[in-house]
């Protein structure tokens, strides 16, 4: 993982100086709110419903145990002792003190970490898959390739006030994608040309929200050495021509919409032609240097743990559950790669405790050299675990609650932290996934399921990602009373799709029959090797409308 | 005579006058001092305005400083409006001028000009900032130098860092 050199802690302690100066002079009164506004967004300080939020940068979803740690000390010196895991591998603080906001920048900068840039106008945190560097599936690993977009986003002064937020993500994997690329406003796939150069295949434009669209492709292969000049093409572009007049027609998505993506590109490449191979075009040099903080850890040099792995199974039928739900493949013979599930029924998805994120930092050391990556499904992989110890391994996590089988089941929702926490939000979504959890409490039925993404957002902004959902829920406010709409057929993989809403909204008591429902007509109409994706595209959308308005 | 913030931090005199776009019809009221005019009409008066070193322009955000190109240096001073500080055209128009056009006189930014920005604005080229009347002139020095460094290249920097870092 990286780690920080003389400069990055230079200028990560400047950054924390010079947002305690801000915040002193936003108290004294000689920063009128609106004026401070942008500045503590970009710091990550959010003023909500109940309290500030902090939401505080994991960069790729990439953390160490010593900042898990901090993590959890800051939570319980300045906040309620628990924190949040949301869908872009960030962390927020529910309950810190306007104050103490400095404080906590100053203890985090301390083991290289930041909020910089979670919110605001501006570059957004460089998300990727969760599974980067430890699948056999990827073209390459797309950390470095994420750590040199985060270098050079943080404190661009040319992109500190663009039209709108602006959110890149890549992916590297050829099978699937777990980054959800292409609804982002950059996109970038990792590619091989013909002559097995390495590069990147560019999608712009995409996005969820209010205008929720699947990211075009404006170039097919950008070779990995014009990454940075291609990005800052085509910012400057947003930067110049996205609309300012309205906040809602403001992200690069409608821009490209209005000129086309092909207009865009000429746009794009015209603006790139000059800058091409100005001092920012990247040097194989620059990129080798980040890479070698991403080599691999001190695998043993085991084999497959096959037939021990059969007998534990065997004897255990839980663990049996949980190795084919939780625990993936990994490229190293003898390691098995685990998902940690922040999806106990009764807690909010992607609430962890204190307590939690000490347990979870110790797991890290333990188990996977002390390192852990934190998921766009508000989950937590440990990446590099020994197959001979997942059985211990599963044994410590079940009474902390980690343990729940159901990756990627229906019941590992994708929820935003709601009208419970959140300003925007016009309903709550956490009681309705908890509902739905409730309803559906039979793991043997879930695995039956299949796979099955649920994304519930509390608003049309989206943080849940319904869009992208088989099955999406978004909270909608009707004359002061909270509503659920349903879409169907969301896809955030290499299929993207956005979902098709099904009709008139339901009461929130009504939700966990309506899923029944929909889920009814899946189990009715699925061929034995169906996805409910597939189902679904196969029968249209119909036959749940039917059912469910009966 | 208000002052004008330079790059260095200090603080000087100023005589240049901001001369607004006349409305519809009218003609441009140019002062027996200094002026700064809207760009596009210095083009249409080119031959008129060029050698006189009394008279400099102004873009507004939304301008195209492509108008210029191969003019800039004709010019003693070019200034961008900032017409709210959170439009960040004006940062790619300074770099613009600077580094595609070869402006290598004074650029100045006008308008909404806050003391949080000022680094930013140095980085993208400007090198003398009006600031906004109702803020502590004194504070500028510290907040053009928050940062002792900066991650990419700019118009202040040739060399990004991971070239630094490399030599």
């Amino acid at each position: 993982m990286y780690v920080y050199d003389d400069h990055d802690r230079q200028i990560a302690a400047e950054r924390v100086a010079q947002f305690r100066d801000q915040t002193e002079r936003a108290m004294a009164g000689e920063l009128a709110e609106e004026e401070f506004l942008p500045l503590r967004l970009q710091n990550g300080l959010y003023v909500q419903r109940l309290a500030p939020m902090l939401r505080i940068a994991v960069p790729y979803g990439m953390m160490r145990a010593d900042q898990l740690r901090r993590l959890a000390r800051v939570t319980r010196d300045y906040d309620k002792g628990y924190a949040h895991f949301t869908t872009r591998q960030n962390v927020q603080l529910n309950w810190p003190a306007l104050e103490d906001v400095p404080d906590i920048l100053a203890e985090l900068a301390e083991v290289e970490m930041h909020a910089n840039q979670t919110s605001g106008n501006c570059i957004r945190n460089t998300t990727t898959d969760q599974f980067s560097g430890v699948q056999s599936d990827e073209i390459a690993d797309p950390r470095p390739y994420c750590e040199i977009i985060r270098q050079w986003s943080t404190f661009h002064p040319e992109f500190a006030f663009l039209p709108r937020k602006f959110k890149v993500a890549v992916n590297a994997s050829e099978k699937t994608d777990r980054a959800a690329i292409q609804v982002h406003d950059i996109g970038l796939q990792m590619v091989r040309n013909e002559s097995g150069e390495l590069g990147f295949r560019v999608h712009v434009g995409g996005g969820l929200g209010r205008t929720p669209m699947v990211g075009p492709v404006v170039r097919d292969f950008l070779p990995e050495l014009d990454l940075l000049t291609y990005l800052e093409a085509v910012l400057r572009v947003y930067n110049r021509y996205g609309r300012r007049d309205n906040k809602f027609k403001a992200r690069i998505k409608i821009l490209v919409k209005a000129l086309t993506p092909e207009g865009f590109a000429e746009k794009v490449e015209t603006e790139w032609a000059h800058i091409k191979d100005s001092p920012t075009r990247l040097t194989p040099e620059a990129i080798e240097r980040i890479q070698a903080y991403f080599t691999e850890p001190d695998y043993a040099s085991t084999g497959n743990a096959t037939d021990l792995l059969a007998e534990q199974r065997f004897e255990n039928r839980a663990f049996d559950q949980w190795l084919t739900h939780n625990v993936d493949t990994h490229k190293k013979p003898g390691y098995a790669i685990v998902s940690l599930t922040m999806k106990k029924t009764g807690t909010a998805p992607g609430d962890v405790t204190d307590r939690q994120l000490d347990q979870i930092a110790d797991l890290a050391d333990e188990f996977s050299f002390g390192e852990v990556r934190v998921t766009h499904q508000q989950n937590v992989v440990l990446a590099d675990v020994r197959q001979d110890r997942l059985l211990e391994l599963w044994q410590a996590i079940t009474p902390m609650g980690f343990g729940t089988a159901n990756l990627n089941t229906l019941t590992d929702v994708i929820c935003c932290p709601g009208g419970d926490y959140c300003a925007l939000a016009n309903a709550k979504s956490i009681p309705v996934a908890e509902a739905i959890q409730r309803r559906f409490d039979d793991l043997d039925y879930l695995y039956d399921l299949g796979n099955i993404d649920l994304n519930i957002s509390g608003c049309m902004n989206a943080c849940g990602h319904h869009h992208v959902g088989n099955i999406g829920v978004l909270g909608v406010d009707k004359k002061g009373e909270e509503f659920y709409q349903i879409s169907l057929g969301g896809s955030s993989h290499h299929d993207a799709t956005i979902g098709k809403i099904l009709g008139p909204s339901f009461a929130r008591e009504d939700m966990p029959d309506v899923l029944a429902k929909i889920i009814d007509v899946f189990v009715d109409k699925r061929t034995e090797e169906e996805t409910f994706l597939d189902t679904y595209r196969r029968v249209g959308i119909d036959p749940f409308k039917e059912r469910v308005y009966a | 005579m208000p002052n004008v913030i330079h790059q260095d931090g200090s603080i000087r005199q100023d005589d240049w006058t901001l001369v607004a776009r006349p409305a519809e019809g009218e003609s441009l009221d140019i002062p027996q001092q200094p002026a700064l005019i809207p760009a596009d009409l210095w083009l249409a008066g080119h031959e008129h305005y060029v050698g006189r070193d009394d008279i400099g322009v102004w873009f507004d955000s939304h301008d195209e400083p492509e108008i210029l190109e191969g003019k800039v240096n004709e010019l003693p001073v070019i200034a961008v409006n900032f017409p709210k500080f959170s439009d960040g055209r004006g940062y790619s128009i300074a770099r613009l001028l600077r580094e595609r056009f070869g402006y290598g006189n004074e650029l100045r930014a006008v308008g909404d000009v806050l003391l949080d920005q000022l680094q930013f604005m140095k980085r993208c080229g400007f090198d003398t900032y009006v600031l906004r009347p109702d803020k502590d002139i004194n504070k500028a020095a510290r907040c053009l130098n928050f940062f002792s460094q900066g991650y990419q290249a700019a118009t202040d920097t040739q060399t990004p860092l991971f070239r630094r870092r490399a030599s």
